[in-house]
């Protein structure tokens, strides 16, 4: 279409109209129409039906996958002039920030509680007489007895970390491995970073390959440690406060994770191809910051939800 | 540099949008989208005031008259949500996307893709949480603030569809905001340094931060409500150590800011429309800009201003009670500021000055009440009741809603090259004036006697001011009837517009053909002097 024919291709970027957001638009509310109607179903004992939250789910992921393959494919053609170049790189840089205020809105609530609520309800500090509702509630974190328990079953054991003097204990403590394996792949992303920059294709696609593989692993252990939560230490969602925050902070950290070793798995899909140059290679940054952000609160995570 | 735009534009004629439906569904161009959004905001505000209608006819008398209290719940609860979310909001966000591209001289938005992907959300966001009044146990009734565990324990099933229509909403704005900050950080012509940019530039800048920093927050409250209700956490629940009132502070952390969201904007837009018709320079172009960027700081440290009576430490009462005081002194340099604009100004008082001036009054008046509403103590006694209601009524319709109004009349000659017609325009200033305080100013008075918000019925002693307020409604809802229809005469037989169409107007947006051309500006304009505000 034409568009566009008068605009200075070389300063703006106006693109044709195209039919993905209106499709992409269409699918997300199918997927979320499906997912309530679903969850509401098994809420009320039934069996729950997740055809439509899939057929939804799966015209997602097609235009994304159509949408990004444009994307690349404009920007491999040239059409990519430096002002939209730039206009990435804000956007990807403010999409991570609302990320971080996303994570912050959980790790606030951690705060809160353990800064005021439980102390409250443990009959301490300015509104101890909150004690008051359940006399026998003692105010401790990790939260293993909780003030009503026939309510919310008490964990038999939280996830918190060991002693710091305790090794032999850390050398058995699954979370200390992710920290590792994460602080690592931040690392690699980077010297595949490097390779790009120095034009090394071989070098880019090794280093990035690892990266992509740690955060495999990563995942694989965390659901380790899930399993190993619901089965030998009965620490679930409905445990309380202490496993609402544990589950709620680490399960969407992984989600994150698995949504970066996908774009990183992209990425590297794309260094096979034989795409990125050490001037052009935003596709890869941008997958790279989201990967150094998911790494940073991950090291939140482990300091406030697992040391502290 | 306006001939050159002038040559190019010929040709474009030849090449305009794209026909029939698919160039509202596929479209990339920024009028377009921005003619989407304000349609569908103008939708979603008769539904919204139609809920309201129902508010007031049911509250016309005291005893129950035509709904029950589970449905008035409804009402109000569906009411606000509409108006913030698919009025208000979408209405600024359809004015960024027309004016800020013509006002930074750029051709579109910076990601056009994803601004129609923004668009697009919304109508769906909205079908499923408008369906929810149609299900079983009915839509949300636990107010526009959904407090748990009134939106948790005790919500309708519904809930959920509400959850993710939230989600929806909140993805939205948050591409909508990253594409206005990609756009003015990027896509400004030479030499259009930050501090010369228009204020509604500026004040959609600092906005699209605050909504980027506070949209995920909401939907981290939302999930932690979902987790709740389908999981089992207790987030919100103090038998597993959890805590209602925490969702409160969360909810609040967002909400505050979110106010502002609805504001900033509308400042930006009295700040151009009061010197045009003032025919004088902005008073104090900079201290705007700060005033601004100050007001949005301090909208993250008062959350808690709307839950003093939640049992907060005393430490917390004072500390929220006088960040929210400083909030008057950044405020009040704005109205110094607009006022001292006109002051000897050769003003005239076409419809748009008419509802800037009734904004800068008028939202001035709401802020005076939010400062009484702002002293802790005396909260106590205000806290729920309909002095509430009346204040922030007061800073969203003649606030935020007049000078969404001011502006479509003010641009409205540029986006369609016609003129409205002069005397209807006025006719709905008036009619709006008197119904707005009609209906709201009474609100002050019953919520100071003690009448509670959110309540379909009420004793006797609160009657006459609650028949008078029902009274403005109808008048106020049917002059924006009226409205819809100034403009669709406008839009078929009004008079050509010239292309700067109010003398005193400046900004690069008046150097462009009325109607602007499809692709605004095709190539980098130069910024003069005489185009900048300050």
């Amino acid at each position: 279409m034409a568009n566009s024919a008068e605009v200075d291709k070389s300063i703006y970027y106006v693109p044709d109209s195209g039919w993905y957001p209106v499709f992409l638009a269409f699918g997300l509310m199918l997927m979320v129409t499906g997912l309530a109607g679903w969850l509401n179903d098994v809420s009320a004992g039934g069996t729950g039906d997740a055809t439509q939250s899939t057929v939804g789910f799966a015209i997602v992921a097609l235009v994304l996958y159509f949408w990004f393959a444009k994307v690349v494919e404009e920007n491999t053609a040239g059409l990519n002039n430096e002002s939209l170049k730039r206009s990435y790189v804000w956007g990807m840089g403010w999409f991570i920030f609302s990320e971080v205020m996303f994570f912050a809105a959980f790790f606030g609530a951690l705060f809160y509680v353990r800064a005021f609520v439980v102390p409250w309800l443990g009959g301490e500090g300015d509104k101890g007489i909150t004690n008051y509702l359940w006399p026998t509630f003692e105010a401790a974190w990790p939260v293993v007895q909780n003030p009503d328990p026939e309510l919310f079953v008490n964990p038999v054991q939280s996830m918190a970390a060991p002693g710091v003097t305790d090794v032999s204990a850390w050398g058995a403590y699954l979370p200390f491995y992710n920290t590792v394996i994460l602080l690592s792949s931040s690392v690699t992303v980077h010297f595949a970073h490097d390779a790009i920059k120095a034009q090394n294709r071989n070098k880019l696609i090794g280093w990035l390959g690892l990266t992509v593989l740690l955060g495999a692993i990563f995942l694989v252990l965390q659901v380790a440690e899930y399993v190993h939560a619901y089965n030998d230490l009965g620490l679930t969602l409905g445990s309380g406060i202490y496993g609402s925050t544990f589950f709620i902070l680490t399960g969407f950290h992984g989600f994150h994770v698995t949504l970066g070793t996908f774009m990183l798995l992209i990425q590297l899909f794309r260094a096979l191809k034989g795409h990125f140059s050490e001037n052009d290679c935003f596709g890869f940054e941008a997958s790279s910051w989201y990967w150094h952000f998911v790494d940073v609160v991950w090291v939140g995570l482990f300091i406030f939800v697992y040391v502290v | 540099m306006s001939e050159v735009i002038h040559a190019d534009h010929h040709d474009d004629h030849a090449h305009g949008p794209a026909k029939g439906l698919k160039r509202w569904l596929f479209t990339t161009n920024h009028k377009d989208i921005g003619t989407l959004y304000l349609w569908f905001s103008f939708a979603m505000f008769l539904v919204g005031g139609v809920l309201a209608l129902v508010i007031r006819a049911e509250l016309f008398q005291p005893g129950l008259q035509f709904v029950q209290p589970e449905f008035f719940n409804q009402m109000t609860t569906n009411h606000g949500l509409i108006m913030v979310f698919g009025a208000i909001m979408p209405a600024f966000v359809g004015l960024a996307n027309w004016l800020i591209p013509m006002q930074v001289g750029a051709p579109d938005m910076a990601l056009p893709r994803m601004n129609n992907l923004s668009f697009w959300i919304l109508p769906f966001a909205f079908g499923m949480m408008i369906s929810t009044l149609f299900m079983e146990g009915g839509g949300p009734n636990f107010g526009w603030t959904f407090y748990a565990p009134l939106s948790t324990t005790y919500a309708p099933p519904s809930v959920t569809y509400f959850i993710f229509a939230v989600h929806l909403m909140g993805a939205s704005s948050i591409m909508g905001s990253i594409n206005i900050i990609a756009t003015i950080l990027n896509m400004r012509a030479p030499g259009m340094t930050l501090m010369k940019m228009p204020m509604f530039v500026w004040t959609w800048l600092i906005t699209a931060y605050l909504l980027i920093a506070v949209m995920p927050v909401l939907a981290g409250a939302v999930t932690m409500m979902l987790f709740d209700i389908h999981f089992d956490t207790s987030f919100f629940n103090a038998a597993g150590g959890g805590d209602p009132v925490m969702f409160q502070h969360i909810f609040w952390f967002f909400g505050h800011p979110e106010v502002y969201i609805m504001i900033l904007p509308a400042f930006g837009i009295v700040s151009h429309i009061i010197p045009a018709f003032a025919r004088k320079r902005l008073f104090g172009y900079t201290s705007m800009v700060y005033a601004v960027a100050s007001i949005a700081f301090l909208s993250f440290i008062v959350w808690a201003h709307h839950m003093f009576t939640v049992g907060m430490p005393l430490a917390g009462q004072l500390f929220f009670m006088y960040s929210t005081m400083l909030i008057a002194v950044p405020t009040g340099v704005k109205v110094f500021n607009w006022i001292a604009t006109m002051w000897r100004g050769s003003m005239t008082f076409e419809t748009p000055m008419l509802f800037a001036i009734a904004f800068v009054v008028l939202f001035t008046m709401g802020g005076f009440s939010g400062l009484m509403l702002a002293i802790t103590p005396v909260d106590y006694q205000y806290h729920d009741t309909y002095f509430v209601v009346a204040h922030f009524h007061y800073v969203l319709v003649p606030g935020a809603l007049f000078s969404i109004i001011a502006a479509v009349y003010f641009w409205f000659p540029k986006w369609t090259g016609k003129m409205y017609d002069e005397t209807l325009g006025k006719i709905h200033f008036w009619l709006s004036f008197v119904g707005v305080n009609v209906t709201f100013f009474p609100q002050h008075f019953s919520g100071l006697a003690g009448m509670p918000r959110r309540i379909p019925d009420y004793p006797l002693q609160f009657a006459d001011f609650n028949m008078i307020s029902s009274v403005g409604a109808f008048i106020f809802g049917l002059s924006q009837v009226f409205f819809l229809y100034v403009i669709i005469k406008a839009i078929r037989s009004g008079q050509p517009a010239a292309d700067r169409s109010w003398e005193g107007a400046k900004g690069l947006e008046w150097t462009l053909p009325s109607p602007a051309p499809y692709h605004s500006f095709t190539h980098p304009p130069a910024v003069k002097d005489e185009e900048v505000l300050g």
